[in-house]
């Protein structure tokens, strides 16, 4: 290689590592802050009590959704591996909305009850036809309650 | 030159040859392309089952995740092209990474149209602010910017280095758009499709998703074709191999 172009190799390779480092050590910073929402046991832990509004993620607790009859308000319990909240929304809710969905709502505190303004439902990446989850489903007699509807990544983690 | 490099390499880095093999394998690749992706729509459409969840809606993934792989995998050759056109000055690499841009300008466009009419019935809106969302919204504004700077300058060769630049300083944001449903907590679900482990799509889906993929690429590549071509041309525009062209076209 010539010397020309060795030392144009040395300044192309030498900036596009500054440019990584620089946005690699930005991206760490941000992973503190960044936290696109908080779970039920995380909240109750006080992580979130500088927030106004915050975005609570986690799992539909199974028989806890209660519509209201002469309104559109629905209140339903939001849970995650170590904790509980009770969550009261009005308005449309997603497609996905049902028991054992993960879901995203934002919303402030109002004493121990989340009041949510925005309701969204998370779906993981797994995609099957409803034979082959059924099918799943009777082999794992007992437990098809608690997965249906669900992967193994729950919203609950980072 | 580094004699470790085989010859044609350097041969198809001329513009006449280069011109003359695009203009080859254009017509094929095109065809393939437009096979694969009939193939693949009618797969993903008609053939494949619906979702145990989404029930049909889930079927925009076979045009959105293409295109968003595809918008990775163009800005990759870009700042691939972008580097060697940096380093070693090579015309054909310059034209390759800027008529990369386009391309993959609007195949990231697409993913983030797509996406938006997928999350409002799924997900129950349009967009978010979440690190997935975002960053490929960066990578648009990245390839715009691209697309931009090379515009910018009067000389082209001149506006091509500086745009190589910007490529290849973007090229960080790629593995950011890749890994973000893994490093942050995320609306957006993690990959379904795997290179290393099983993927997470039953096989009736994944074939057609695996044959979109092929249709994308291919048409990139098609495309890539015809708009080196029109650039070398008007690049090369006073050279005998272009003149001998042009005289050849006029005599028809």
């Amino acid at each position: 290689m010539n010397p020309v172009r060795k030392r144009r190799l040395t300044i192309v390779v030498a900036i596009l590592a500054a440019a990584a480092v620089a946005i690699g050590l930005t991206v760490f910073a941000l992973q503190q802050n960044m936290n696109y929402l908080f779970t039920p046991s995380q909240v109750q832990s006080g992580a979130a009590t500088s927030y106004k509004t915050f975005r609570l993620g986690g799992m539909v607790k199974s028989g806890s959704i209660q519509r209201a009859s002469d309104s559109l308000k629905v209140t339903f319990t939001v849970i995650d591996a170590g904790g509980a909240m009770p969550v009261e929304y009005t308005g449309i809710l997603p497609d996905l909305f049902r028991d054992n969905q993960s879901v995203i709502a934002t919303g402030h505190m109002d004493n121990a009850r989340f009041i949510a303004t925005e309701v969204l439902a998370k779906h993981d990446e797994t995609y099957m036809p409803k034979e082959l989850k059924d099918a799943m489903a009777a082999a794992h007699q007992g437990r098809k309650i608690d997965e249906a509807g669900n992967g193994e990544r729950g919203t609950g983690n980072p | 030159m580094a004699n470790w490099i085989p010859l044609w390499v350097h041969k198809l880095g001329s513009p006449p040859l280069f011109y003359r093999f695009a203009g080859a394998a254009r017509p094929w690749l095109l065809a393939l392309a437009v096979l694969a992706a009939a193939g693949g729509l009618y797969g993903g459409l008609v053939l494949a089952p619906s979702d145990y969840q989404q029930g049909d809606a889930y079927r925009i993934i076979f045009i959105h995740v293409p295109s968003a792989w595809m918008s990775l995998f163009i800005y990759g050759v870009m700042a691939v092209a972008s580097f060697v056109a940096l380093v070693w000055r090579v015309k054909l690499a310059e034209v390759v990474a800027m008529e990369s841009a386009p391309v993959g300008a609007a195949f990231t466009f697409i993913t983030l149209v797509t996406g938006s009419l997928w999350g409002k019935p799924m997900w129950g809106t349009w967009w978010t602010w979440d690190a997935r969302l975002t960053s490929e919204l960066v990578l648009l504004f990245l390839y715009l910017g691209v697309i931009g700077l090379y515009h910018a300058f009067e000389d082209r060769r001149q506006g091509a280095r500086a745009a190589a630049f910007l490529a290849l300083i973007g090229i960080v944001n790629v593995p950011i758009v890749h890994f973000s449903v893994n490093w942050w907590n995320t609306l957006h679900q993690g990959s379904t499709v795997r290179i290393l482990g099983p993927s997470k799509m039953a096989p009736s889906m994944l074939w057609p998703l695996l044959t979109m993929m092929a249709a994308t690429k291919l048409y990139y590549l098609a495309s890539l074709c015809s708009r080196v071509r029109a650039d070398l041309l008007a690049l090369e525009g006073g050279k005998d191999w272009v003149r001998k062209i042009a005289e050849a076209e006029g005599s028809r």
